[in-house]
């Protein structure tokens, strides 16, 4: 089964309509999405083939229960190890695999869960990703916080005793361009002691821009390393080049940015393919660039305002608890963050075996804090949101589950030098 | 047990406490059963807002002993010393400086650097190092208060991985030598100290023990034991076999 994506909204133009399905049904009227558009910086760099070559050579069909014992036996996960644990012959095994991951976890982070919140500036996009609920064709309300909207909201969350913050946009860079997101940087660092950024990929100039005006950590989802299907779910705008957004991660690390986050969307395609290559995308980033801190996102899809049926298909909780096991013994010293796209229940179990970080606190919409977390009716509309979450703890309460669940939860743990 | 001196102050346990792995309310708790009378810190933890600050959480009698994790460089080390000791951690500075993010490997070369400018601020510099004669002999003349050589690689529990090497530290420099990072057993806590180190740091090997005040307990006998042994001198240890009776040399008349 596939997920139907394609929605029409009674409000967009006969003329839009007509482009909408002309992309959606003509691939001939699509761009090229390995071909860069203008501007887009291109850099020397040997990581992308190396990835796509694991990716290409991994049948996960020839390993065996065998194979995965040897994995789970040895001290150090070789890539070969990390295949048979992300194989179908390893689903037996989760168990023995949670316990490895969690002893793998004690010893990198001992018991300690980070937490952060994410703050979404704008909704605007230029692109048509079908699966998106932000994307060009999906009739929602648009909004773009003004600087002061932004200072409210953020006071907002840093009251509730947040301290690491995730700047997101749109991807729209006319609506919100890397100078707007570079002053919501510099408001955030006067209330937030980490600030990151999920926005769309820049150049390494403006990567050094945002790095200037506070930011440090930079996450920029791959969605798919698929191209063959990431071709036919990016139909339109600079998301639809593939390469741009595969080599983000280095354009950042080269500005300087301390640390970098990376992450397929699981559901969009063959999720095992898409678990190997996010990892051997950390794996071969840290041999080039060792000082650098990395982590791992690990999102499933969600339903979208207009399309409630949008669902992760075959990758169910088991999967999934499978992959972040096999990210963290294959790769012990990341981080690994799980949103509040899954539920509480596998929230709370995940941390005590491999996640390191979590979302509180979370909306995907724009400008709604003071209503959500103060109760207050919104004194000025608010901008839909990108997708529907499944767990919406506050800090508060996240704060006391972890304590709960035998962990310490940090606020920050993090200097900026 | 006799005394550690550490920058002119004297200390009775020579068990250095890690906090940064585990629940904050069992720091007490893990300092009342290791005895322990020094507890590291990373500044970056300590430099956080009101809810729920680690350093509330540390017992006031103890020493404070920051690190600087995080730096990358010595320049970046320096800043989060300073900044340690504005936030009131003290003159204690444990320098961490890592160009690593996997095995988290210590860079000597920066950490002479930092070493040496700390020193010259009046900072009670203990250094983090990979075991390396000419660069302990480095951080002598930088003006460090004491060696920290790791054992094996920070979280590993492997223990001493690094062992002869750290002995010539031992043997070598007139500094205290702390073992640091990679000590995953008592045993191995014990076996260190008897070699001869001024006192043993672990963190991760508690914080993954079922029961961490009485993993504390044990790290506390096992480093007193350690050191007691290597006070008492050891004694013969063979390698294989049994000594020869009958002396080699009997035949000798004058």
């Amino acid at each position: 089964m596939e997920n139907q994506f394609f929605v029409d909204s009674e409000h967009l133009s006969k003329e839009a309509l007509d482009k909408k399905h002309q992309l959606e049904k003509d691939p001939s009227c699509r761009t090229n999405p390995m071909e860069y558009m203008p501007g887009m910086e291109k850099i020397k760099s040997d990581v992308c083939d190396k990835v796509m070559n694991e990716v290409k050579s991994f049948d996960y069909t020839k390993y065996t229960a065998k194979d995965v014992r040897a994995a789970l036996e040895h001290d150090k996960c070789s890539v070969e190890d990390f295949k048979a644990l992300l194989s179908p012959a390893a689903e037996p095994f989760l168990e023995e695999m949670a316990r490895k991951a969690r002893l793998e976890t004690s010893k990198h982070f001992g018991n300690t869960v980070y937490i952060f919140t994410p703050l979404y500036i704008a909704n605007y996009c230029e692109n048509y990703c079908v699966y998106c609920g932000f994307n060009r064709y999906n009739h929602i309300n648009r909004m773009k916080l003004t600087l002061e909207q932004i200072e409210r909201e953020m006071k907002v969350i840093a009251e509730s005793g947040m301290e690491e913050i995730l700047i997101l946009t749109g991807e729209s860079r006319a609506q919100s361009d890397v100078k707007y997101i570079g002053e919501a940087c510099r408001l955030a660092r006067k209330y937030f002691r980490m600030v990151g950024l999920e926005i769309y990929p820049v150049n390494t100039e403006d990567y050094r821009y945002l790095r200037e005006c506070g930011a440090d950590y930079v996450t920029v989802f791959q969605e798919t390393y698929d191209i063959e299907k990431y071709e036919k779910l990016h139909l339109a705008g600079h998301k639809r080049v593939w390469p741009y957004r595969f080599d983000a991660q280095e354009r950042a690390l080269m500005a300087g940015m301390r640390g970098v986050a990376f992450s397929a969307l699981l559901g969009l395609s063959d999720f095992r393919k898409d678990a190997l290559a996010s990892a051997m995308h950390v794996y071969y980033l840290q041999r080039k660039y060792p000082h650098a801190e990395m982590s791992l996102s690990c999102p499933r899809l969600r339903p979208i305002i207009n399309n409630d049926k949008i669902n992760p298909l075959d990758v169910h909780e088991k999967q999934l608890c499978q992959i972040l096991c096999a990210y963290r013994i294959f790769l012990p010293f990341v981080g690994i963050t799980v949103s509040s796209r899954e539920s509480a229940e596998f929230r709370n179990g995940i941390v005590k075996i491999a996640a390191t970080k979590v979302s509180a606190g979370v909306s995907t919409g724009i400008g709604d804090h003071e209503s959500k977390y103060e109760g207050k009716d919104a004194a000025d509309k608010t901008g839909d949101e990108q997708f529907e979450i499944e767990d919406g703890r506050s800090l508060k309460k996240m704060y006391g589950d972890i304590v709960g669940e035998g962990l310490q939860p940090v606020l920050n743990d993090y200097l900026y030098v | 047990m006799d005394k550690l001196t550490l920058g002119g102050k004297e200390f009775e346990s020579r068990f250095i406490l890690g906090s940064g792995k585990y629940s904050l309310k069992l720091i007490e708790a893990a300092v009342k059963d290791a005895g322990a009378e020094i507890i590291t810190l990373a500044v970056r933890r300590a430099n956080t807002k009101e809810k729920e600050n680690i350093l509330d959480f540390i017992p006031k009698n103890v020493t404070l002993l920051p690190n600087t994790s995080g730096a990358r460089t010595a320049d970046e080390a320096v800043r989060i010393a300073r900044l340690s000791r504005e936030l009131g951690c003290g003159d204690f500075v444990k320098i961490e400086i890592m160009r690593d993010s996997k095995y988290l490997l210590p860079d000597n070369q920066e950490t002479v650097k930092a070493t040496e400018i700390l020193a010259k601020e009046g900072f009670v510099v203990l250094p983090y190092m990979y075991p390396d004669l000419n660069v302990a002999r480095d951080l002598v003349n930088a003006g460090a208060a004491a060696v920290m050589p790791l054992g094996s690689p920070i979280g590993s529990n492997k223990g001493l991985a690094t062992k002869e090497f750290i002995q010539i530290l031992i043997d070598e420099i007139d500094l205290p030598i702390i073992v640091d990072a990679g000590v995953g057993k008592p045993s191995q806590a014990c076996e260190a100290m008897e070699m001869g180190a001024a006192a043993v740091m672990a963190n991760t090997a508690l914080a993954t023990a079922g029961d961490l005040p009485l993993m504390a307990k044990a790290f506390r006998l096992a480093i007193e034991a350690g050191r007691n042994a290597y006070l008492a001198g050891l004694g013969r240890v063979l390698t294989r076999g049994a000594s020869a009776s009958d002396p080699l040399t009997g035949f000798l008349r004058d």
